[in-house]
């Protein structure tokens, strides 16, 4: 996602000014995989509705793009494997070998190393996409769920529900070098632009963990308040921080809402109303609005992040739970 | 869906093997965490079971420890981490044998951290051994709310939901539904009075009426004749019928077979429990496959209240970076500790009589209907209080 958003900035970073300022907003496909529908649907980000919907195989969750925003990975859980699919036609391609009950993931800045989180077995899956082979495992805690590599490569993250620790593995040597532990029941890793910090949402703990890579302790810990809302209901899951790393978008679960993170005072600036049990969310390039995966809704809320208000509700399939946003090419 | 999941796998093994993938151990440790060797004592006193009318559903010879045995491995592959050993001493006494005996020997030689699946009497004879004092003895079996209250123990503290609490969650449910009429039907065997005593507490507390309160003898073979002798027997009008059965003999032929139209709950029907094998959200899919996967069967309460209880030692054992028991007794009873537990909201001890906080599923035997606390049952200080001894009703002095 950071790295696909990265390459767009690099594309087309001279005329983005321009276009943001006058035209209308980067033209771009959002990606939804729908849980208990074994489907993805695809949303025209300028129209604002679903165009397509592909099979894929069962339970689909983790869902990310090559850099080159041909292909789509998609964690197909329960078929236990990655799916790589034409990211145009929705053709599976192809099948990579993925530890059973793969969930979560994240494409290695190599573009070529996908970082696979296999929550039945407690073990991290490193997959070559191009030999299509296992390269490695590492055990790591009970049921890994979140999956991180840093902007540099030289780390990846898993988060380990049960365990309640984020393991930190150095993707050289394929080995855990260090462990953070963390409130109940981490969720989500996100790395900041810089990759001096790591963000970990807490899904029972309510919280979530600011932590500093130079020495993996805590260095800020964010919690939510939401009147109305019963605090046990404030689930914090998926995370997404902007560019430049001056926000972050938490989604908080059952709360229905996302909260919209000041990154420097670690500061709640509104909480946003979504649909039901919201996931996950994604950035367009142009990061003017972004899509949350509402699960138990079955529908996904568009925000407009200049007035930080929900201005469309989309109906996609059956329990939408990941997000990516692929930018249309653009003509010269 | 798991069998189709086990058979991809297995066809993509070959895969694996040939591909060389390379097995890295992990060896890396939380810095500054010192290393813990912790060793659980798991006590049992087997129980005969009475003979029951449904030859459908046998009760588990594992129970309870299946569920301790899940979860020394779940707190291994956490310790693996954290520098920590986890061993479990495992003794199950058969009814001819000597209780006393074989718990004097499980006691003996410094403090104990002991998960105990015993009947009431058998638990209190435990703890009240001299050499139990410092021990810390998790029931994670017995249901008697008077061991939370007048047989309150310093050194025991409850994984097991009592019956009030499960009762609470009933009333709970029935009040949201708007079913504020019930009929009370208890068996012979005195859990059964013990059941049906709980069961109209929690009406009274929840504004519940039970318009009448009977005895099913159960000295006949119902089976055959449910259809003639349950419509006689159930006459009158009421949203519910209760049934207080908990050898679950009779009661389920009691369903469909009411004088009215009407849901049946408490033994049969809709059950309220600290565990099933229906529950599968908040994750817990997973934690009941991880079960599935070591015991062949599905998880019980009784194994939910084992797992748990060994879940919590090792969760206080890394938070507070101890294995030493008073330290984690006094960590376990303090407001720092809770512990996700696949139930939404996170478990805790309450420290007036060593219960601990927990949601009671609602289910019947294919879906899980509600999780208590219901919505809208609030507290002024946890919502997990609704259900069972609040603080004011504590009499239990040894806390």
């Amino acid at each position: 996602m950071r790295s696909l958003l990265n390459l767009k900035r690099g594309l087309v970073f001279a005329g983005a000014a321009l276009v943001m300022a006058s035209g209308p907003a980067l033209a771009a496909k959002v990606y939804i995989s729908n849980e208990k529908d074994d489907t993805l649907s695809v949303i025209d980000t300028e129209t604002l509705e679903v165009i397509k919907e592909f099979e894929v195989g069962e339970r689909p969750r983790g869902i990310t793009l090559s850099k080159d925003n041909k292909y789509l990975y998609v964690c197909a859980s329960d078929a236990d494997t990655v799916q790589v699919i034409d990211a145009e036609t929705g053709k599976i391609l192809h099948n990579l070998p993925s530890g059973a009950d793969p969930e979560q993931f994240a494409l290695a800045p190599d573009d070529r190393h996908l970082w696979i989180a296999n929550e039945d077995d407690a073990i991290a899956t490193v997959v070559d996409t191009v030999d299509r082979t296992v390269v490695a495992q590492i055990p790591v805690g009970i049921e890994p769920e979140g999956m991180a590599v840093s902007h540099d490569g030289k780390i990846a993250v898993v988060t380990s529900e049960t365990t309640n620790m984020a393991h930190i593995i150095d993707t050289e040597k394929k080995q855990i070098v260090g462990n953070v532990l963390v409130d109940q029941r981490p969720r989500d890793a996100r790395f900041s632009p810089d990759d001096t910090k790591l963000w970990v949402s807490s899904e029972i703990g309510g919280t979530v963990a600011v932590i500093d890579m130079a020495s993996l302790t805590i260095e800020k810990k964010i919690s939510f308040e939401l009147p109305g809302v019963r605090a046990h209901n404030i689930q914090p899951v998926g995370m997404q921080l902007t560019r430049d790393g001056s926000r972050a978008f938490i989604a908080l679960g059952p709360a229905n809402h996302i909260a919209v993170v000041d990154t420097t005072s670690g500061e709640v600036i509104k909480y946003v109303l979504v649909g039901k049990r919201v996931w996950h969310s994604a950035l367009t390039p142009d990061e003017d609005l972004l899509f949350t995966t509402n699960g138990a809704s079955g529908d996904v809320t568009v925000i407009d992040t200049e007035s930080l208000t929900p201005i469309k509700t989309i109906k996609v399939g059956r329990f939408p739970w990941g997000a990516v946003v692929k930018p249309d090419e653009v003509e010269d | 869906m798991r069998g189709t999941a086990k058979a991809l796998l297995s066809a993509m093994l070959p895969a694996f093997a040939g591909l060389a993938a390379t097995i890295v151990p992990a060896n890396a440790q939380v810095a500054g965490v010192p290393p813990l060797d912790i060793d659980i004592v798991y006590l049992e006193r087997a129980v005969p079971q009475p003979p029951v009318l449904s030859n459908l559903v046998a009760k588990p010879d594992d129970e309870g420890l299946a569920g301790a045995r899940l979860a020394i491995a779940d707190n291994k592959t956490t310790g693996q981490f954290l520098g920590q050993t986890w061993t479990m001493n495992e003794t199950v006494v058969s009814p001819e044998e000597d209780w006393l005996d074989a718990a004097r020997k499980a006691v003996s030689g410094g403090p104990k951290l002991i998960v105990a699946n015993a009947p009431a009497a058998d638990l209190l004879a435990l703890a009240d051994l001299p050499d139990a004092a410092d021990d810390l003895i998790f029931n994670a079996k017995a249901r008697e709310t008077s061991l939370r209250q007048e047989n309150c123990r310093a050194n025991v503290v409850h994984t097991a939901p009592d019956r009030l609490m499960l009762t609470d969650a009933l009333m709970q449910f029935l009040l949201k539904r708007q079913w504020r009429d019930v009929m009370l039907v208890e068996g012979n065997a005195p859990a059964d009075t013990l059941f049906a005593d709980a069961m109209a507490a929690s009406s009274r507390k929840f504004g519940v009426t039970i318009g009448e309160r009977k005895r099913w003898l159960a000295d006949a073979d119902i089976r055959r004749n449910a259809g003639a002798e349950v419509p006689r027997f159930t006459q009158g009008d009421y949203d519910v019928l209760l049934i207080a059965d908990e050898a679950e003999d009779y009661a389920p032929y009691f369903l469909y077979n009411t004088f009215l139209p009407r849901p049946v709950a408490g033994s049969a029907g809709l059950t309220p429990t600290g565990w099933s094998a229906v529950v599968e959200e908040w994750g817990a899919a997973q934690l009941q496959s991880r079960f599935a996967d070591i015991a062949n069967r599905p998880m019980n309460d009784v194994d939910y209240a084992a797992w748990v209880a060994i879940r919590a030692i090792g969760e206080a054992a890394t938070r507070a970076e101890t294995s030493k028991v008073p330290a984690l007794r006094k960590f376990l009873l303090s407001p720092d500790f809770q512990l996700a537990a696949f139930k939404g909201l996170p478990v805790s001890f309450r420290p007036w009589d060593g219960q601990m906080r927990q949601g009671i599923a609602l289910v019947h035997p294919q879906a899980m209907v509600d999780m208590a606390p219901i919505e809208g049952f609030l507290h002024q200080k946890n919502e997990l209080d609704s259900l069972g001894l609040d603080e004011q009703d504590s009499q239990c002095e040894a806390f």
